[in-house]
C-alpha cells in the first residue's frame, strides 16, 4: 500500500496534469475559432471558382484537346496519394484516423496491381507511414514553421505536385484530410484532385458566357490554380478538424484527471484514518497493559 | 434597366469587398473591359493591373494579381489570386510579387517564357501606375 506522501505526490502530479490539459483545451477553443473563421472566409471564392470551373469543363471535357489535368493522363497506374495531417500530436484520433484511411487506400490499391507514391503534409502522418510505407514516401512537406496557413503554402504544394504532374510521376492524385462536421466529430475524407473531378453543373441552371480569350485558354489557366484551391480548402479544414479534435481530446484528458484525484484522495483520507486508527489503539492497548 | 449591379472581390482567404458598384473597370489578360449593370454574360482571365470599382460614393481601386473575372446577370465576381486596397501597396509588396514573376521565369519553360516574360512587365506597369516602386 502506498504511504501517505506517495498519494499526496500523486495527488499533485495530477492536479498539474490537469492544469495543463485545462490550457491547452481552453488554446485549442481559441485557435479552433480562428481556424473556423479563416475556413468561413475562404468559402466564396472556392465556391464561386469550382462553379465556374465545373461550368468550363462541361463544356470542353469531351473534346480531345481537353488538357490532361482534367481527362487525366489515359492512364491510372501510378497513384500519389497526398496525406495531410497536423504537426504535432495530443489531438484525439486525429492523426490516426487519416492515416488509417490512406492506408485502407493504399492497400486497395496495390491489391489491384497498382503503384501508390505518397507525399506526407504534416509530422505526424509521415511518422506513422514511415514503419511500412516508407519507401513509398516520395516527398515530404514540413509546415511546423507555418503559424497561419496562407494561401502561399497551398499554392506551393499544388507547384510541386503539378511539377511531379507534368514529369508523368502519377496519374492519379489523390488528398486525404479530416472534414470539420463538428467539434467533436471529423470526418476522414479521400478527395481526388488532379485529374479534376467535378459534379456536373444542374441543367439548364448555367449562363452562357462570352469567354476571353477562349474556354480552352481560360480552363488551362484555372485548373493549375483549381488544385491549388482544392489543397488551400482541405488545409483550412485540416486545421479546424484539429483544434477541434484537440479541444475534445483535452477536454476528456481533464475530466479524467478530476475523477483521478477524486479516487486518490479518497484513497488518501483512508489511509490517513487508518493511521490515525492504527495510532490509536497502540495507544489505548499500551495504556490497558499499564 | 439597374442603376447598380453587386460587385464582389475575393481571395482565396477572404472577401475582400461586396458592394453596389455602378461600374467595374477589369484588367483583363486581352485588354482592360468596363463592366456596367447588364453586361452580357461574360468570363475572362486577369492579368496583374489595377482593378476600379466606381460605386455612388466614389471609386475604389485594388491592386490584383492573377485569377479570373466573372460578369453574369446578378453581378460580377472578381477572383483574384492576391489583392490588395490600392492604398495599402506597400514597396516591399510590389517587391515580393516581382520577385515571384520573376522567380516563376526562370522556372518556365520555353513555351511559358513568354508569358512570364509577360507578366513581369505587367507588374512593372503597375507600379509605375500606382507611383509605388518596387524596392
Amino acid at each position: 500500500m502506498p504511504s501517505l506522501k506517495d498519494l499526496k505526490n500523486r495527488i499533485e502530479s495530477v492536479k498539474s496534469t490537469r492544469k495543463i490539459t485545462k490550457a491547452m483545451q481552453m488554446v485549442a477553443a481559441a485557435k479552433l475559432r480562428r481556424a473556423q473563421d479563416a475556413a468561413e472566409q475562404a468559402r466564396p471564392y472556392a465556391e464561386r471558382f469550382n462553379a465556374v470551373l465545373a461550368g468550363l469543363a462541361a463544356g470542353v471535357g469531351e473534346s480531345e484537346s481537353a488538357p490532361k489535368l482534367l481527362s487525366g493522363t489515359g492512364d491510372d497506374k501510378v497513384h500519389l496519394l497526398v496525406v495531410m495531417t497536423a504537426e504535432r500530436g495530443l489531438c484525439g484520433g486525429f492523426n490516426s484516423s487519416i492515416v488509417r484511411l490512406a492506408r485502407t487506400h493504399a492497400d486497395k490499391l496495390q491489391g489491384e496491381g497498382k503503384t501508390v507514391k505518397i507525399l506526407t503534409v504534416g509530422k505526424k502522418g509521415r511518422e506513422q507511414l514511415r514503419r511500412d510505407w516508407g519507401d513509398k514516401i516520395v516527398d515530404h512537406v514540413d509546415l511546423s514553421e507555418v503559424k497561419r496557413i496562407g494561401y502561399a503554402n497551398a499554392a506551393d504544394i499544388a507547384r510541386d505536385l503539378l511539377g511531379r504532374f507534368d514529369a508523368g510521376e502519377f496519374d492519379v492524385a489523390t488528398i486525404f484530410f479530416n472534414t470539420f462536421v463538428s467539434v467533436i466529430n471529423q470526418e476522414p475524407t479521400a478527395q481526388q484532385i488532379i485529374p479534376a473531378d467535378f459534379e456536373a453543373p444542374e441543367e439548364g441552371s448555367s449562363t452562357l458566357y462570352d469567354y476571353e480569350p477562349d474556354e480552352e485558354a481560360i480552363l488551362a489557366d484555372l485548373l493549375p490554380r483549381g488544385v491549388a484551391t482544392q489543397i488551400f480548402a482541405a488545409l483550412l479544414e485540416n486545421a479546424a478538424s484539429e483544434q477541434g479534435a484537440r479541444m475534445s481530446a483535452m477536454d476528456n484528458a481533464t475530466r479524467n484527471a478530476g475523477d483521478m484525484i477524486e479516487k486518490l484522495t479518497i484513497e488518501f483520507n483512508r489511509s490517513r484514518q487508518a493511521v490515525i486508527t492504527n495510532e490509536l489503539i497502540e495507544i489505548i492497548s499500551g495504556a490497558e497493559a499499564l | 434597366m439597374a442603376d447598380t449591379m453587386q460587385f464582389d472581390l475575393v481571395s482565396p482567404e477572404r472577401r475582400l469587398a461586396s458592394l453596389e458598384a455602378t461600374a467595374v473597370r477589369i484588367p483583363g489578360t486581352e485588354g482592360d473591359m468596363t463592366a456596367m449593370p447588364d453586361h452580357a454574360p461574360t468570363i475572362t482571365t486577369l492579368r496583374p493591373g489595377v482593378l476600379t470599382v466606381e460605386t455612388a460614393g466614389g471609386a475604389e481601386e485594388y491592386v490584383v494579381t492573377g485569377g479570373f473575372a466573372e460578369i453574369g446577370s446578378e453581378g460580377t465576381t472578381v477572383l483574384a489570386e492576391a489583392a490588395m486596397p490600392k492604398g495599402e501597396v506597400t514597396a516591399d509588396y510590389m517587391g515580393s510579387l516581382l520577385a515571384e514573376a520573376r522567380d516563376a521565369a526562370e522556372r518556365a519553360g520555353p513555351d511559358g517564357a513568354d508569358a512570364a516574360a509577360k507578366r513581369i512587365a505587367d507588374i512593372e506597369a503597375v507600379g509605375d501606375l500606382i507611383g509605388v516602386r518596387a524596392s
